[in-house]
């Protein structure tokens, strides 16, 4: 029975996949010729590429907030991450890198283990220390270190190497043992096949030059659940969480998980900094996290603390973030495709009979097509925030089906009920 | 098994103190438990019992004194080292994470693993090993959120037993329980005995620990001051030990009827999230000079209804009369300045602002109003004196009016809520477990209060769990089921058993006198 | 008893500022830097006439942005949205006050009161969504910000852009000087000898000062202070107390707006005169430390607001003596507001215990020695 279960999970995903496919397909037919970016090999890879930042300060987020921590922190922690990642892939390599801003992101994290589980304060106060000392001391130390190499000064630092890619042999050409594959999703995205194609293409954009460190940071998520759903510690994390002074009358270390549980929530944050630095940009520069932690934060909420849940909110964004450098013209039929998902989310309100949630959707967008209509493109600020606008809708119509841990945020002291 | 007096004692504790700031909570305190044996450790509300079992199950170290468990020394410095020693403990508050299932509440922190991974088969099969050889049967995939106060009791006691406890601690099992659970309670207490565990039952209701335990230790004031053979002693000795007198009983004088009603509640609806009914149709009327107390087991729609009464709840249909003014649509601050008291069931939740000074927690509910302010100002001055009126006629015990309300003892934050409503002299009191957690002195001074209201033509009306409480004080009773009034019934003949009944739903038998 | 609260207050600031200057120096000594020199030379350049103005012009909008967050945070609300509310308001100010022409008091009048309505308008927003959403405010203000910055950068590219300027500079035309707010050089120079290298001390600072004394008079003197601080302590029992719990979240998140929009004004009355690309940015997360280490006190923001400025204006001197970076003073400001949140919260333990202490004290006295004239 579990395992029908379990196929049936999968196959509740699969579909769901399909179905985004589906309404991007449709769009990009609609938006044709004005853009043809919209569903390409080009732009899931460039999605993947994008999420995985926001993933990693997302499993960051729910590791720490599954103990009862938030960490609202995760911000300064990736920019941890981003300088100790850029520093380490300099001295000692790109792997090590990646290792290094881990180390960094977690050091973050154990500064707000100690401030808020040893000392008991808030944590959003907390949080927003480690904010605002992360980027001074990235900068201090990018004065002291940077400064002088070539290529680099007290806002970045020189040039650093990625620790390379593969493409999956058979489908997306790969070598295996020195044999060049068949490229089999290339192959049939590049036939014109309706839908089948589409689907070729994000599965050859997904699966072509795919970064170790993606495909590292991707087998993170069901690692996360892993741990945190079958194992006795995730069990104690997930207690601490819930209901720290029961789990302490069981004799768990209530103190130990929560703050392991935020070094670990660190790691992963710096591990994202780190991915920023290494694989994405090639280089710290200053204030290159851009907000990602922020956003990683919202999708541990829109995500309902589950990790598959942050990662459709990463890949979200990560399209979104994609599109916007990809092609501009592909953000203007972003309108239509947000349009269009607006109405169908206005008809399940409706038909869940929450008439104002559907009429306030309704509205927005008949705005948003009404928007695309008139125009011909959009402003240039607006593809950036498109990942805020997006956290902004999803947490005004979704938040009364969320299920947060049940002691999150709250103090714990031993002894103190 | 018998009490086996032969062996030496499963637990003995000698000397042990614990210091609190301000508080002794143990002086020296000694308890002998013999092996198989239901052992009771009375005494009123701080008199150190709690301390007492935190500290043997290694929730709290003691300051001074000597542990042994089995014979040998133990210092426990976590409950799981005293778990390890065969000590379990059932929580007064339930220790559950509600977003849990029932088997990972059980297994937490003792998880059979197989591979470094739970394994659930064996859990599962343990725990309906457990529940059938107990008579505790449970749905070990039922998320803990769904249970009733009973099973999450059974729940408890598993826990303990999964973790192979010998001896287990219940820590005021019956507080949250009806009579007919507390039946079905024991009957699992004796069922465990005679399996050879060893049980330590900490309660204050007196007629309880006689009926159930072997032997009797009674504290007061931290300290031990006897332990009796349960055969040997009667309640009313047992009272005397625990409070140095005979214990107050609530009691009340005969109404002089007065045909106008304060408060009228008409068909009064509520809402819950899922849009099930909170509270179902409520008609009530509260008389001038009248407590109408109203009994219920917890989550069966009073606390929604107060909220509603006080406006912190939307009515979904039916309507509110204040002294027949229609006050439904009133905000919360208006209903206040028209007269309505409350005192919270939780006075830390509803009723105290904890990190600020006496005097502004004196004026939270009548911060409008003379003499806490003028106008849009407050009057600081006015304030002040008015509280220092409060602390000398309801004996709140402080050091001045503004020491912050978090440094006070519950008794006294409880008077101190309690003066701050009466003192404004509503015509309408709402008191919500007006004496939960508190000591038998402020207990008392609470009932002589709420009596002297009466007298002057307040109307009460009173939520309460305790039943003696609600039969001593009350005038008329109401009795809350799933949201509704399921009976009414006069005080003078009703009992203990009766309303317990009521409030289950148990009794078709009609001896509540409906009108 | 007084004595030692005041100490036990002063105590935990103290500590966490003399923590924070050790750290600090440790960190200048691993990379090879004497801290004593850099410190001193910090010391003789910070206390001159000149490092005081630019002390007090850094100060003012540290100060506002202080106050803006702590009046949110008196009541549990976590406004991270400072940043946006400022910057947006300074935009719409700028450009308003540029376009109008009016007597001299009535022209800064106006320019404040768009500012103020800016910034409350928009930080209304994520209470309106608080409220009537759920949406938890830190989360709505850190998107928000993102929208506010987005916002800025359109409007001042297109609409709001001074098209008559020919440098090629992106900035809103200038305000006319009805709308400057005088300096207050004559003042300081009746004290002290003449203020040099052009500096003027802004006179906005008094401005600052009101909201402070305004800001306290509210919180401790009049009875929706009073509610504010009551559903800051506990919603619950401020809400049976008759307070609207709703109402008071959005009134709190509008008057922090429109404080906050009251940040960027210094710099634009004082001496830019226009909105352009150099307008300072991150003030609003400055000012969240700045009221951590106030502890969201009028007083204790003041002290902090004041410390920042002057460490801001005393360390360029490092870069220029080549002692130290002038970085090692971010870190320092950084590990000031973690040690001293962590100060805060130890001290508060030990005075919680001390009262305990003394209540349980009380409790065993008979009654009559509680009098009626514990004030």
């Amino acid at each position: 029975m579990t395992n029908l279960l379990k196929t049936s999970t999968v196959l509740r995903w699969m579909l769901a996949a399909l179905g985004v496919v589906v309404v991007l397909s449709v769009v990009q037919e609609l938006a044709r010729p004005t853009t043809i970016d919209l569903i390409s090999s080009g732009t899931a890879e460039s999605t993947l590429r994008r999420a995985v930042p926001i993933l990693l300060a997302g499993l960051g987020g729910i590791w720490a907030e599954r103990a009862g921590v938030v960490n609202i922190g995760l911000e300064g922690m990736m920019v941890l991450g981003t300088w100790f990642g850029a520093w380490g892939a300099l001295e000692f390599g790109p792997w090590w890198g990646l290792a290094i801003g881990i180390a960094g992101g977690a050091a973050g994290g154990l500064l707000h283990a100690v401030a808020t589980v040893t000392f008991g304060v808030d944590h959003i106060v907390s949080g927003v220390a480690v904010n605002i000392l992360a980027p001074a001391l990235a900068r201090f130390l990018s004065g002291e270190v940077f400064s002088g190499r070539s290529g680099g000064g007290i806002t970045q630092s020189p040039r650093v190497e990625s620790v390379g890619s593969l493409d999956l042999p058979f489908l997306s050409g790969g070598d295996l043992l020195g044999w060049g594959t068949p490229n089999l999703f290339g192959w049939t995205a590049s036939q014109d096949w309706l839908l089948v194609s589409d689907v070729a293409a994000v599965l050859s954009g997904i699966t072509r030059s795919l970064s170790w460190a993606s495909l590292l940071a991707l087998s993170l998520i069901p690692l996360s659940i892993f741990i945190l759903w079958r194992t006795p510690y995730g069990l104690r994390i997930r207690a601490s969480g819930e209901h720290p002074v029961g789990a302490d009358s069981l004799g768990v270390s209530v103190y130990r998980m929560k703050f392991t549980a935020v070094v670990i929530s660190g790691g992963l944050a710096g591990f994202g900094g780190a991915f920023i630095a290494i694989e994405q940009t090639g280089v710290y520069r200053e204030g290159q996290v851009q907000g990602r932690g922020f956003i990683g934060l919202a999708t541990v909420i829109f995500g309902n603390w589950q990790p598959a849940g942050a990662f459709l909110g990463s890949l979200l964004f990560g399209f979104a973030d994609a599109l916007q450098l990809r092609d501009r013209t592909a953000v203007h039929a972003l309108l239509l495709l947000v349009g269009i998902v607006l109405i169908g989310l206005a008809v399940r309100a409706g038909v869940n009979n929450k008439r104002s949630s559907a009429a306030m959707l309704l509205i927005t967008s008949a705005v948003v097509l009404w928007w695309y209509a008139v125009t011909e493109e959009v402003a240039s600020e607006l593809p950036p925030i498109t990942p805020h606008l997006a956290t902004l809708l999803v947490l005004i119509f979704a938040t009364s089906r969320l299920r947060m841990p049940a002691a999150n945020g709250l103090r714990y002291r031993r002894g103190q009920e | 098994m018998a009490p086996d007096s032969t062996t030496p004692p499963v637990v003995q504790l000698s000397g042990i103190t614990k210091r609190f700031p301000g508080v002794v909570a143990n002086d020296r305190v000694d308890l002998q438990v013999a092996n198989g044996e239901i052992h009771a450790v009375v005494g009123e509300n701080g008199a150190g019992k709690s301390t007492l079992m935190k500290i043997l199950y290694g929730m709290i170290p003691a300051d001074e004194g000597q542990m042994l468990v089995g014979g040998a020394e133990v210092r426990f410095s976590s409950p799981s080292e005293a778990i390890d020693s065969g000590i379990g403990m059932v929580h007064q508050h339930f220790m559950l994470a509600d977003h849990l299932t029932v088997l990972e509440n059980v297994i937490l922190g003792a998880e059979p693993t197989k591979r470094g991974i739970i394994d659930r088969t064996a859990a599962r099969r343990d725990l309906e090993d457990l529940g059938r050889s107990y008579g505790l049967d449970l749905d070990p995939e039922d998320f803990v959120e769904s249970l009733e106060v009973g099973e999450r009791q059974r729940v408890e006691i598993i826990k303990v037993l999964y973790r192979g406890a010998k001896v287990l601690i219940l820590d005021e099992p019956t507080s949250v329980l009806v009579p007919q659970e507390v039946e079905k309670l024991f009957h699992n207490l004796r069922e465990l005995k005679s399996r050879g565990h060893t049980i330590i039952f900490i309660d204050h209701k007196l007629d309880e620990v006689l009926a159930i335990a072997d032997t009797i230790t009674v504290l007061r004031h931290g300290r031990t001051v006897a332990t009796v053979s349960s055969s040997d002693v009667t309640t009313a000795e047992l009272a005397e030990l625990m409070v140095g007198s005979e214990l107050p009983k609530p009691s009340t004088e005969p109404r002089v009827p007065d045909p106008h009603v304060t408060l009228s509640v008409r068909s009064a609806t509520v809402l819950g999230d899922d849009e099930r009914p909170l509270v179902d149709a409520v008609d009530l009327d509260v008389y001038r000079g009248e407590i109408l107390g109203v009994a219920g087991v917890e989550g069966n729609g009073q606390g929604e209804l107060v909220e509603a009464i006080l406006g912190l709840r939307a009515l979904s249909e039916g309507e509110l009369f204040l002294d027949g003014e229609q006050i439904t649509h009133w905000p919360v601050r208006r209903r206040r300045e028209a007269g309505l008291g409350y005192v919270p069931e939780d006075r830390h939740r509803r009723g105290l602002l904890l990190d600020a000074p006496l005097w502004e927690n004196a004026m939270l509910g009548h911060q409008t109003q003379r003499p806490f302010a003028r106008g849009a100002w407050l009057n600081r001055s006015g304030a002040r004196e008015a509280t220092a009126q409060i602390v000398a006629d309801f004996d709140v015990r402080t050091p001045g009016v503004d020491t912050k309300a978090r440094a006070l003892s519950g008794g006294n934050q409880q008077k101190l809520v309690i003066g701050r409503e009466l003192s404004a002299q509503p015509r309408m009191l709402i008191a919500a477990h007006p004496t939960r957690g508190i000591d038998v002195g402020a207990q008392a001074a609470v009932w002589d209060e709420l009596r002297k209201a009466r007298r002057n033509g307040m109307a009460v009306l009173l939520i309460s769990a305790d039943l003696e409480e609600l039969i001593g004080l009350a005038d008329r009773l109401v009795v809350m089921l799933r949201g509704r009034v399921t009976a009414e019934m006069d005080p003078s003949t009703a009992t203990p058993r009766l309303l317990g009944s009521h409030m289950t739903g148990a009794s078709a038998d009609e001896q509540g006198t409906k009108e | 008893m007084s004595i030692r609260r005041v100490s036990l207050a002063l105590a935990a600031p103290v500590c966490a500022f003399v923590f924070s200057i050790g750290l600090s120096s440790l960190v200048l000594l691993a990379f090879g830097t004497n801290p004593m020199d850099a410190w001193s030379e910090m010391l003789s350049y910070g206390t001159r006439l000149e490092t005081f103005v630019e002390t007090g012009n850094r100060a003012t909008p540290l100060y506002l942005a202080g106050i803006a967050v702590a009046i949110g945070f008196r009541m549990n609300l976590f406004n991270i949205g400072v940043e946006g509310q400022y910057v947006l308001a300074a935009l719409l100010a700028a450009s308003v006050g540029a376009a109008v022409d009016l007597p001299p008091v009535l022209h800064i009048g106006l320019i404040i009161a768009v500012a103020m309505s800016v910034g409350s308008a928009f930080a209304g927003v994520a209470g309106y969504l608080k409220v009537h959403r759920g949406v938890h405010e830190v989360i709505s203000t850190i998107m928000l910000n993102a929208v506010a910055l987005a916002a800025v950068g359109f409007l001042l590219r297109t609409w709001l852009l001074d098209e008559s300027d020919t440098t090629l500079n992106i900035t809103t035309p200038e305000i006319a000087p009805s709308g400057w707010f005088p300096n207050l050089n004559k003042l300081v120079e009746v004290f002290t000898r003449e203020i040099s290298r052009g500096r003027e001390l802004w006179g906005f600072i008094l401005v600052a000062a009101v909201v402070g004394v305004l800001f306290h008079v509210f919180l401790n003197r009049t009875r929706p202070g009073y509610d504010l601080r009551a559903t800051g302590l506990n919603p619950f029992a401020a809400a049976a107390g008759g307070v609207d719990p709703e109402a008071t979240v959005v009134r709190t998140m509008l008057l922090s707006g429109a404080v906050a929009g009251l940040i960027g004004l210094p710099q634009i009355l004082g001496d830019a005169h226009t909105y352009d690309l150099g307008f300072a940015r991150g003030l609003g997360f400055t000012g969240i430390a700045v009221a951590l280490v106030g502890r969201n006190h009028p007083g204790g923001v003041a002290v902090a607001a004041l410390l920042f400025g002057w460490l801001d204006s005393a360390a360029p001197i490092l870069d220029v003596r080549g002692d130290a970076p002038r970085e090692i003073v971010s870190i320092l400001q950084g590990v000031v507001v973690l040690s001293a949140v962590v100060a805060y919260e130890v001290v508060n333990r030990i005075r919680q215990s001390a009262e305990a202490r003394e209540a349980a004290v009380a409790s065993q006295q008979s009654l009559e020695s509680v009098s009626r004239t514990t004030t």
